[in-house]
């Protein structure tokens, strides 16, 4: 029965993301599940490798926590705000963080890499990086000539995470996940990946996906693991759920600008509730930020 | 420095978007001289229509209400590297000579004095734009002869031209600072002064720039914010003052 892969974070977690693994919370601004990453934290994961385009918060904690040995990126900010500051810290050899191994490309090239492990590719060719150094600060960025045309393209290898966790607003129990708003690269990861954890806002009935199945993004199939975690991307947002929570990335640079502010942090809202539903219950103040009503049209599926 | 931008884009362009100050030019245009200017961001949003200033590039007022939202790899591969951008707006924490953009490390890349965020999309914005814009705050730091990281590239790289590199775009045809506007020369493709901002001198903008500036042989006189500029830039797109506050001196629009 495919239900049984609903199952509460702590399961999922433990089953599906190890020691060692290359691990992707992917999520572009929207949909990142920080619920995930803070139970990867609780558990104590180690060694991991951290890929997603933009690190993000989320992995400045798993790299404060001392998850990580390796991030694979291509954007490492504070959108709108600054540093992410741990990440900085392991980056420039000042030691409250150990050192971060990295291999970086830009956007594009992140995901072209999700594009050919999702493809099942060794590598996707690409216009670009001619005239940067980021060919030179990574050499897994390489070249290859075209037998069309003689054209050098760039190429990056494809990636294939162990894992893949996915945010969305809604599944059926089988794990078809239906997301809308910013998509981000969330599909090709996914597919990329040799398990997926997909974490929703709400399970709905298996009619209720295929009265709409255009927005399904992730099928049944290549689902390890269905976890229902209400406000689980807080402080990133779920549009039709509930907006950015910028007060809090605001907050950020002031609390990973300092170790012992940030472990403070990591203390307070991860080791020291059991799950999502206690983060949640220590800052009630969170439901200011529940979305507001802009529905669609809707269309008819009928012939 | 958003004003001035914001006169760069024509109705009816399909312009990228980064958040911050070109986010604040393109909805600048939109509200005044180019109503049917496309906004695309990076994140997935095309034909965006926000009805509050984007605190990051993936807001999700840039969803409500927009024309289409798709995967970034659309965005990169059927919008950009497609050829479909005209004007693509960068920033950075170094830009040199020949428009060069850093906004990867300060320092050798191994062991960076300071780590700074990364490409983004930036380094394939400045190889496919049409056309790119570069906004940042004068001064010479910022502006060295050469950056320490060519993130996003400019006119020259190693002695080599963007034709010589197979690169689709015209490259940073233009560099908007607060004090003075820089130009992409179209044969030696340095940064050449080519405008000036009321009561600047030639070489106040000399001393913010680490290299020999050459300039036009006329320079332009750059008009200061319309009246209908700073209403809608202080009064609808940013009434909170979160981008404008750091330049109450006004140079910011």
């Amino acid at each position: 029965m495919a239900s049984d892969k609903v199952m509460a974070m702590r399961d999922a977690v433990a089953r599906f993301v190890h020691d060692g693994d290359t691990v992707v919370i992917e999520g572009f601004t929207h949909l990142i599940c920080f619920a995930a990453g803070h139970e990867i934290i609780r558990q104590g994961r180690r060694d991991l490798t951290l890929a997603r385009l933009t690190p993000d918060l989320i992995y400045d904690q798993m790299i404060a926590a001392g998850c990580a040995r390796k991030l694979v990126f291509s954007w490492a900010g504070n959108p709108g705000v600054g540093s992410l500051h741990a990440f900085r810290r392991a980056i420039e050899g000042r030691r409250a963080e150990a050192a971060l191994e990295i291999e970086e490309y830009s956007h594009f090239g992140m995901v072209a890499r999700f594009a050919a492990g999702a493809a099942r590719l060794p590598f996707w060719p690409l216009r670009n990086y001619m005239g940067t150094d980021l060919p030179r600060a990574n050499p897994r960025i390489k070249t290859v000539t075209c037998p069309y045309t003689g054209e050098a393209l760039a190429t990056v290898p494809a990636l294939n995470p162990s894992v893949t966790i996915v945010h969305a607003q809604r599944a059926d129990a089988a794990g078809n996940t239906q997301m809308w708003g910013l998509v981000g690269v969330q599909k090709e990861a996914a597919f990329a990946s040799q398990r997926v954890i997909v974490v929703v806002e709400e399970l709905v009935p298996e009619e209720v996906i295929r009265s709409d199945p255009n927005r399904t993004v992730i099928p049944s199939m290549i689902v390890s693991a269905v976890v229902v975690e209400p406000w689980g991307a807080h402080p990133s947002y779920a549009q039709g759920y509930y907006d950015r929570d910028n007060d809090f990335y605001v907050a950020w640079e002031n609390v990973s600008r300092d170790p012992d502010h940030l472990k403070r942090y990591l203390d307070d809202f991860v080791y020291g509730v059991p799950d999502r539903a206690a983060y949640l219950a220590k800052q009630p103040q969170v439901t200011r930020l529940k979305a507001k009503e802009r529905w669609c049209a809707g269309v008819n599926y009928g012939y | 420095m958003a004003a001035v931008a914001a006169r760069e884009l024509r109705d009816g362009e399909v312009v990228f978007v980064g958040i911050g100050l070109p986010n604040l030019a393109c909805n600048l245009a939109r509200g005044t001289h180019a109503p049917r200017l496309a906004l695309i961001y990076e994140s997935g949003a095309v034909g965006a229509v926000p009805e509050r200033l984007p605190v990051s590039i993936g807001d999700p007022a840039l969803v409500t209400g927009s024309l289409m939202v798709c995967g970034m790899a659309d965005v990169f591969q059927l919008f950009l590297q497609n050829g479909r951008i005209e004007v693509g707006f960068l920033g950075g924490a170094q830009v040199d000579r020949y428009g060069n953009i850093n906004t990867t490390v300060i320092g050798p890349y191994d062991r960076p004095t300071v780590r700074l965020p990364g490409s983004g999309g930036a380094a394939e914005i400045a190889v496919h734009a049409r056309r790119t814009l570069i906004v940042a705050q004068l001064n010479p730091r910022a502006f060295p002869e050469r950056v320490n990281f060519v993130t996003s590239p400019g006119h020259r790289y190693a002695g080599r031209t963007r034709r010589e590199l197979g690169m689709p775009g015209a490259g940073p045809v233009k560099v908007i600072t607060d004090k003075a506007v820089l130009e992409g020369d179209e044969v030696s493709g340095e940064m050449v002064l080519a405008g000036l901002y009321p009561g600047v001198t030639v070489d106040e903008v000399q001393a913010g720039v680490g290299w020999p500036l050459a300039r036009r042989e006329r320079l332009e006189a750059v008009a200061p914010p319309t009246a209908t500029e700073l209403r809608v830039l202080r009064n609808v797109l940013d009434p909170k003052g979160l981008f404008l506050k750091k330049q109450s001196d006004g140079k910011t629009e």
